[in-house]
């Protein structure tokens, strides 16, 4: 059995100017212990959805439908309560900004301990001893000293890393990273994605990794889903995504990756325009007024909406060029561009 | 932590003697630009059947004569350690803190404002402790409910309560509870808490709910609000990610958060209304410090007049005081400032 399964997940809000579709119908799957990378521009439905995994929309003015499986239950379709008893034991998440994500007025290890005591019937000292370990374990020096210190007065660095430790107090088998790392100094970036890895590993969860920069998740992720406009439009493992991708966007992403043995953060080929809005969507392929290549599809690109399709070896590409052409693309035009010094 | 009690401290201080220097000037410097001499002066502590030879020794033994900024002086001197009033009769000594003697009654001025000073006190701090409840309670249901018909009639009702002057509200609230259904004392009684608590409540009870609803309103308002921009905060999201309850969500990270500033409002609407509740005290005819004014400044009384504003901008200070203090223990951030 899958441990986590999401199936056509739909996460709508209607508002005053028009139905808003963050999440339009996305499908994947993840096992314990795996790394699933979630990339795509900004406002392509990245945190609706991970808020929705959590339930964090139920109660709201959110229309959702579809099914998430967590190791055997579905939650779309679970009561509020329930799911809110799973949120911080079973599925924890660490957020953007922790400077903002964290309380500003009580101490950092009040915060962890609080998650911990929510789940855990103990008494204050033994979570706070928890906490202390807890700290300790995602490499904050003194852990027994910084325990009572405040948000404000850790670096960014290390409140990500006390974020982490909050979201791992009690051990959860499903941890969702929502652009984890985009607040951070880039050296900082890299010693939090270590860390993630390395928890990740000892604490055997499945882990969802979020970003806008393909770069993030590149060493870190075992599949890549890139979403757009709140589907997804391509979904393969890490080595389809980087090695043979296949859809023009992802082709975008790649081109636009800041690239460390390049002058400064030269971009390469950054993609034009701007995501679209979710509540006018484009009509054919959401992605067509940005795409170089929609001239080849014989009009169908603004015409049809394209399915996600099967292309080789469980790669699913969301695009009406034929795979051959897709290929011979990248092959030819796409590759030798990102590889030239 | 330390230093920034201490420079609150010094702050208090220095706005203290701010608030002394202004009081002082406004009654004896401007009454001289306004053209009273020193003889005109000393007139008012005499009495009008004095000779002029008497006005004009008493005058020089009060020190109208001499420099104001010795006037000053001896004025600070007298609030802090006493002071030696000489009008030509005899010396009569009057202990600290000197705040003078009432033209009228010749009676110093501190003893009746310590006087004064319970009946403000049960009435501001009843009413606080009712509109502080009620208030922060409707404001943080009407921001959970927003658009609901009860955060909308409350809303509708709040707008009603900071516009509805006291006087207006307390009148009817007099003629409907006290003589119309006789549950309520009418104005004009006060027992002490110590002498009857019962009694105590009962001639205040309609003061407190007048004056609290005033009140409450604006707390509804500015609670609903805060608590609006606090829910939409990231580290709400955060607790509900932890799987913490709702009540818990907003307790204890929204209204702990949202609550920051409305402190700082009640510390000063406290202090302001230790001063003297002027419109409630007259309205019920209340004993307190704000009807003491109000007698003083009708019977021109100079010395009783100024004792009043100096207590009134003492309560001010000390409450902007105890407000900074406790900001600095609610928000961990301003520690550091
Ligand atoms: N509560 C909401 N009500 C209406 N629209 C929303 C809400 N939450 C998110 N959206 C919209 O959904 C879209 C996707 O947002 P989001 O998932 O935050 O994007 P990102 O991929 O950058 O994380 C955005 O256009 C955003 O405006
Ligand atoms: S369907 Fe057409 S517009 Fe969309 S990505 Fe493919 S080629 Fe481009
Ligand atoms: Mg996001």
């Amino acid at each position: 059995m899958t441990f986590l399964e999401l199936k056509d997940l739909r996460i709508h809000f209607p508002t005053d100017d028009g139905l808003v579709k963050s999440v339009d119908g996305l499908s994947f799957s993840l096992e314990r212990g795996k790394t699933l990378g979630i990339v795509g521009e900004s406002g392509s439905g990245k945190s609706v959805t991970s808020l929705g995994i959590l339930g964090l929309h139920k109660g709201g003015r959110a229309r959702i439908s579809g099914e998430i499986w967590l190791d055997g239950e579905e939650l779309v379709s679970a009561s509020a309560e329930h799911v809110r008893t799973l949120r911080g034991k079973k599925m924890a998440m660490i957020f953007q900004d922790p400077l903002s994500a964290m309380h500003p007025f009580y101490t950092v290890g009040a915060q962890i301990i609080e998650a911990y005591r929510i789940h855990h019937k103990v008494s204050k000292s033994v979570a706070r001893k928890h906490a202390i370990e807890m700290l300790d374990r995602v490499g904050i020096p003194q852990p027994d000293r910084r325990v009572d210190s405040y948000p404000h007065e850790f670096s960014g660095g290390m409140r990500q890393r006390a974020m982490i430790a909050m979201a791992l107090s009690c051990d959860p088998e499903l941890l969702i990273a929502d652009e984890p790392t985009t607040a951070l100094d880039v050296t900082v970036q890299a010693q939090i994605l270590d860390l993630m890895r390395d928890l990740q590993r000892d604490f055997n969860a499945a882990l969802i990794i979020i970003t806008h920069d393909l770069g993030v998740v590149a060493e870190l992720s075992d599949d890549i889903l890139v979403m757009y406009a709140g589907k997804a439009i391509e979904y393969g493992t890490s080595e389809d995504i980087f090695e043979r991708p296949e859809h023009p966007y992802t082709w975008g992403l790649l081109g636009s990756m800041p690239r460390l043995d390049r002058e400064r953060t030269e971009r390469l080929m950054p993609i034009k325009g701007t995501p679209p809005s979710l509540i006018n969507v484009p009509q054919g392929c959401a992605f067509h007024p940005r795409c170089t290549y929609g001239d080849r599809t014989g009009g169908k690109s603004t015409t049809e909406v394209p399915t996600l399709l099967e292309s080789e070896g469980g790669h699913l590409v969301r695009c009406h060029l034929s795979g051959d052409v897709r290929r011979s693309i990248w092959e030819n035009e796409i590759k030798p561009n990102l590889e030239a010094p | 932590m330390a230093t920034y009690i201490i420079r609150r401290l010094i702050w208090a201080a220095v706005m203290l003697t701010i608030v002394s220097i202004i009081t002082f000037a406004i009654f004896f410097l401007v009454p001289r630009l306004a053209g009273a001499t020193p003889e005109s002066l000393a007139t008012r502590y005499v009495g009008r059947t004095a000779t002029a030879e008497q006005v004009k020794i008493a005058a020089e033994k009060l020190g109208f004569n001499d420099p104001l900024v010795v006037q000053y002086g001896r004025f600070a001197k007298g609030i802090v350690a006493g002071a030696d009033y000489d009008y030509g009769p005899g010396v009569e000594h009057c202990p600290a803190p000197c705040f003078g003697y009432s033209f009228l009654t010749r009676l110093p001025v501190w003893p009746d404002l310590l006087d004064r000073l319970p009946v403000t006190m049960s009435l501001a701090i009843g009413a606080a402790i009712l509109w502080v409840l009620a208030g922060v309670a409707t404001g943080v249901v009407s921001a959970l409910r927003r658009g609901s018909f009860f955060d909308r009639a409350a809303m509708t009702i709040a707008l009603g309560g900071v516009s509805l002057p006291i006087f207006f509200t307390g009148m009817v609230s007099l003629v409907i509870f006290s003589y119309g259904l006789g549950i309520t004392a009418p104005g004009g009684s006060f027992t002490p808490f110590l002498d009857d608590p019962a009694a105590w409540a009962y001639s205040l009870i309609l003061p407190w709910i007048t004056l609290a609803f005033l009140y409450a309103a604006g707390y509804a308002r500015l609670t609903r609000a805060g608590m609006l921009e606090t829910m939409s905060e990231d580290y709400i999201r955060t607790a509900r990610a932890k799987g913490l309850t709702e009540r818990t969500v907003v307790l204890k990270h929204g209204l702990r958060a949202a609550l920051t500033p409305i402190l700082t409002i009640f510390g000063l609407d406290v202090g302001l209304l230790l001063g003297g509740a002027v419109l409630t005290e007259s309205t019920y005819s209340l004993p307190g410090m704000g009807k003491y004014a109000i007698d003083a400044i009708t019977n021109q009384d100079l010395p009783k007049v100024m004792g009043v504003v100096l207590f009134a901008a003492f309560f001010v200070v000390v409450a902007n005081l105890i407000v900074d203090l406790l900001y600095a223990v609610v928000d961990p951030r301003v520690r550091l400032a």
